[in-house]
C-alpha cells in the first residue's frame, strides 16, 4: 500500500472524509461522506468536483502544429491536423490488429498539441508516442500539474465566478483562464454527459482552486464510485473494460471518432496502425458490436456476466463489460458485446447471475440523454 | 442484542430473532440498490449464503446466523434497498429465523464484543 502514489489533493481527500481506494497505482477517493447515490445525483443537477490528476497529461510539440499533428495521425485514426485551434476532439492509439491501445483526448493549444490519457495507460502511451514520433515531435508528460473536473448543470455558473470567459466556451473548446490567479488549462468537456470542465493547474494551486469550488453551495466532492456510474449511464467506454487491445473502434461503435478524411478514398485515408482492418470493418461492417443492456428487475448484471440468446441455450453470445446500478436511469444498466444479428435494440437476450437466467434487453445508448453545450 | 463476526445483530422477537446487518456494515457497503431475500419457510444452516445484496459497486451475501426456520421476510426491504441504510437497526431489517439449536446463539457476541470488534 506504502508505494501508492498521491495527487495534489490527497490530502483534501481525507479530510474531507473521503474512503479511499487503490486505483491504476494511485490512493484515489472512491466516495466521500454524501455516498455515491447522491454524489452521482447531485452531479446531474447541480456541479460534481472530480479528482482527475492520476490520468496522464501530456505536451506533443513539433515546430509547428501541424508537424506535431502529423506525427499523431501515424498513431491515431482522427482528424488531428484539421482540429481547430483551440478545440478538443477525443481519440484513441490503435495496434496493428485495429485493437485499442487506449482511448484519449486530443487539443489544439495553438503551437502544440496537449494529450490527456488514461492513468493506467500514461506509461505505456508516452513510450510508444516517444519511440514512434522522435526525433522531429517532442513528447513531454506534464508532472507538475493536477487535473480536475467539474461536471453537472451548474458547472458553468460556477466557474464563471471565477472566470467570465468560462460562460463563452462551447463543448469541446479549450482555453486559458484565470482562475484564483493561475493560468488553467481548460477545455469543456468531461467523462459524466454532463455539461462542465476539465482543469489543469499548476500542483500547488490545486487545493486553493479546488477549496475554492467546494465553497460554493451547488458543489459537492465526488468520487471514482459515481464518476463510473456517470460515464455508464452517459454511455461513455471505460479503456481495460468496454474497448481494450482486442475491441476494434467499430466494434465499440467509436467509428464516430475517425473523420471522413482519414477514410477510404478520402486525402489522409489510413496511414495509422491497424488501418487495413479498421477501414475494411467500416466499409464491410463487423460480426460483434458493443450495445447498451437493460437488465430487467433491480439485480445489476456487472462486467463478466455471460450473454445467452435464450433461457435454455447452452453457449454464450457475448459478455457484459460494464454493469452497475444506474442512480438517474432508477434501475441497472450495463453495456457489452454481441453477435450484430443480436445487437438491434429491442433485442432480448438473458445474462446470466448467480446460476440464473434474467431477461435483460438491447437499448440505445446513452441511457441519460447528454446534456452539452453545443 | 447479539451479533455476528459478518456484522449481522439478532432481535429476539417471541421465538424467533429478527436480522439485519449493522450501521458499520452498510458504512462499509455503500448505497445498497438491490437485495434478494430467502423464501418463508426455507430451512437454512449456519452459515448458508441467504440473502445477495448490491450496492452501487459489489455484490456480496449474508450469511444464516444460525440453523434454522426463515419465518417472514422484509419485503419492503427488498423494494426499496435503501431501508438498510436510512434504518439499518429499524426498518432496514432483513429476515425473520427461528433457530432449530438455541445453543447456537450463545456463541454470538453481545454489544460490547461486537464494538471491541469493530474498533
Amino acid at each position: 500500500m506504502s508505494d501508492l502514489k498521491q495527487t495534489p489533493l490527497h490530502a483534501l481527500h481525507v479530510a474531507l472524509g473521503a474512503k479511499m481506494v487503490p486505483f491504476a497505482g494511485y490512493d484515489m477517493p472512491v466516495q466521500f461522506p454524501l455516498g455515491v447515490m447522491k454524489e452521482h445525483l447531485h452531479t446531474r443537477t447541480k456541479a460534481g468536483l472530480f479528482d482527475v490528476s492520476h490520468m496522464g497529461q501530456v505536451i506533443v510539440r513539433g515546430a509547428t502544429y501541424e508537424a506535431a499533428a502529423m506525427g499523431l495521425e501515424t498513431l491515431i485514426p482522427v482528424d488531428v491536423l484539421g482540429l481547430g485551434e483551440n478545440r478538443q476532439r477525443y481519440g484513441f492509439f490503435t495496434n496493428e490488429d485495429g485493437g485499442i491501445e487506449d482511448d484519449l483526448m486530443l487539443a489544439n493549444r495553438g503551437n502544440h498539441v496537449f494529450v490527456v490519457v488514461n492513468a493506467a495507460c500514461k506509461d505505456a502511451d508516452i513510450a510508444h508516442m516517444k519511440s514512434a514520433l522522435a526525433p522531429d515531435v517532442v513528447v513531454t508528460e506534464i508532472t507538475d500539474r493536477a487535473l480536475l473536473a467539474l461536471q453537472g448543470p451548474a458547472a458553468e455558473t460556477v466557474l464563471a465566478t471565477l472566470d467570465l470567459r468560462a460562460a463563452d466556451m462551447r463543448f469541446m473548446d479549450v482555453a486559458t483562464l484565470d482562475l484564483n490567479g493561475v493560468d488553467a488549462w481548460v477545455s469543456r468537456s468531461g467523462y459524466t454527459g454532463e455539461d462542465g470542465y476539465e482543469i489543469s493547474v499548476p500542483m500547488d494551486s490545486a487545493e486553493p482552486l479546488a477549496r475554492a469550488l467546494l465553497d460554493h453551495p451547488d458543489v459537492e466532492p465526488i468520487g471514482l464510485g459515481a464518476r463510473d456510474s456517470l460515464r455508464l449511464e452517459a454511455g461513455l467506454c471505460l479503456y481495460g473494460h468496454d474497448i481494450d487491445d482486442t475491441t476494434t473502434p467499430v466494434e465499440a461503435g467509436l467509428t464516430w471518432a475517425i473523420q471522413k478524411v482519414r477514410r477510404v478514398g478520402d486525402d489522409r485515408a489510413g496511414g495509422f496502425p491497424g488501418a487495413d482492418q479498421i477501414l475494411h470493418q467500416i466499409e464491410d461492417g463487423v460480426t460483434r458490436k458493443r450495445v447498451g443492456l437493460l437488465p430487467e428487475g433491480r439485480a445489476p448484471m456487472r462486467e463478466g456476466v455471460p450473454l445467452f440468446d435464450a433461457e435454455d441455450s447452452e453457449e454464450p453470445i457475448g459478455t457484459i463489460t460494464s454493469g452497475s446500478f444506474g442512480p438517474t436511469v432508477g434501475g441497472p444498466v450495463a453495456m457489452g458485446y454481441v453477435p450484430t444479428e443480436y445487437a438491434k435494440t429491442g433485442t432480448t437476450l438473458y445474462g446470466e447471475l448467480r446460476g440464473k437466467r434474467m431477461p435483460v434487453t438491447v437499448a440505445k445508448l446513452p441511457f441519460t440523454p447528454a446534456n452539452f453545450k453545443r | 442484542m447479539k451479533y455476528t463476526e459478518e456484522h449481522e445483530w439478532l432481535r429476539a422477537e417471541g421465538d424467533a430473532y429478527v436480522v439485519g446487518i449493522t450501521e458499520h456494515a452498510t458504512t462499509q457497503l455503500g448505497d445498497l440498490v438491490f437485495v434478494e431475500l430467502p423464501e418463508v419457510g426455507t430451512t437454512v444452516a449456519k452459515d448458508d449464503e441467504i440473502v445477495v445484496i448490491e450496492s452501487v459497486k459489489a455484490a456480496s451475501d449474508i450469511m444464516a446466523p444460525v440453523d434454522g426456520e426463515i419465518t417472514e421476510v422484509n419485503e419492503a426491504l427488498a423494494a426499496d434497498p435503501s431501508l438498510a441504510n436510512s434504518d439499518p437497526l429499524g426498518d432496514g431489517w432483513f429476515f425473520k429465523i427461528k433457530p432449530s439449536d438455541a445453543s447456537q446463539l450463545d456463541g454470538l457476541m453481545d454489544e460490547a464484543a461486537y464494538t471491541a470488534l469493530i474498533g
